[in-house]
């Protein structure tokens, strides 16, 4: 049986409903959707890298790499800001965050 | 079934495993080790797929800098985590509902998914992208002629995102005793010394 594109189309389908899933179920605990949203970006990169792989193309795999870099940084921001946040309100969880509600 | 398949099903299987327990772990500790583990299988598959350049970016970024960076912060704020997840099967009928119906517009799209006519010929025609020259080799011609504007802004993003990070967590505690090097160059016997004439018998 070979391994098609279809194949790595539909794990990235997977691992992108569970990363959205994660974000339903985890609604209380940021560092869970934060680490959903890795999730999706994960999905994303497959997919992108899959089919430059099977179409012979490499600028999938130039966007799959941006894509990392930029995960990466929203990574550090997002936890800096929960930092801040933490270290001004004694908390973290998403319900708290409404000091802009006016 | 060859190898290559058996691979393949052993790392999506674990993939998608580990992605489960990252959502659905009680402790977020575990979440960001099961993290790890879903980031190191998806490795397996870009290795699988002829991306390695790709895989190895994924480990060092993702397992040395981010899970690292995600363990770091849970495990320094003492948040209780167990408050946190109340209401987890309260949200659980809607996650499952909004999760079962976005899988099955993903499965649609890829059911029916056919290739365009000119794609064949286009790929017929595109340049050898690993046969003669290695995946980080040939990446590296494609980034650095075709993509290097994406590429520094990519660098500019990390610049802007290191600075954004120290900015937004550096704080100055007042009550810290700190060294200030102008003030001690400027330090002189005349501002150091204090002569102070002591009469006898009647102290300071």
């Amino acid at each position: 049986m070979v391994i098609g594109l279809s194949h790595y189309l539909t794990v990235a389908a997977i691992l992108f409903t569970l990363g959205t899933l994660g974000i339903f179920l985890n609604r209380k605990n940021v560092i869970v959707i934060l680490m959903s949203v890795e999730l999706i970006l994960l999905a994303v990169n497959i997919n992108l890298v899959s089919f430059s792989a099977f179409l012979g193309n490499l600028t999938g795999q130039i966007f799959a790499l941006l894509v990392l870099t930029v995960a990466a940084a929203e990574a550090a921001i997002g936890l800096a800001i929960l930092v801040v946040f933490y270290r001004n309100r004694g908390s973290i969880a998403v319900e708290d965050i409404n000091a802009m509600k006016g | 079934m060859n190898v290559a398949a058996a691979f393949f099903y052993l790392f999506a299987f674990v993939l998608v495993a580990s992605a489960f327990m990252v959502i659905s772990s009680r402790n977020p500790v575990q979440s960001v080790l099961f993290l790890i583990l879903a980031f190191v299988n998806a490795a397996g598959l870009f290795i699988l797929i002829g991306a390695e350049f790709l895989a190895l970016i994924l480990v060092v970024v993702y397992v040395g800098a981010v899970a690292v960076l995600f363990l770091f912060v849970v495990m320094m704020l003492d948040v209780d985590f167990v408050e946190l997840r109340q209401g987890f099967l309260q949200y659980l009928p809607v996650g499952l509902v909004v999760g079962l119906i976005f899988l099955a517009e993903l499965v649609l799209v890829v059911g029916a998914w056919v290739t365009g006519p000119g794609v064949a010929s286009a790929v017929a025609s595109a340049p050898p992208s690993a046969g003669d020259v290695g995946n980080v080799q040939a990446i590296g011609r494609v980034l650095y002629t075709d993509y290097i504007y994406f590429f520094q802004a990519a660098g500019f993003v990390l610049l802007v995102a290191m600075i954004g990070a120290i900015v937004l967590t550096l704080r100055h505690k007042v009550n810290v005793k700190r060294q200030n090097i102008s003030a001690q160059v400027a330090r002189t016997a005349k501002t150091a010394m204090d002569v102070v004439k002591v009469r006898p018998g009647q102290g300071l």
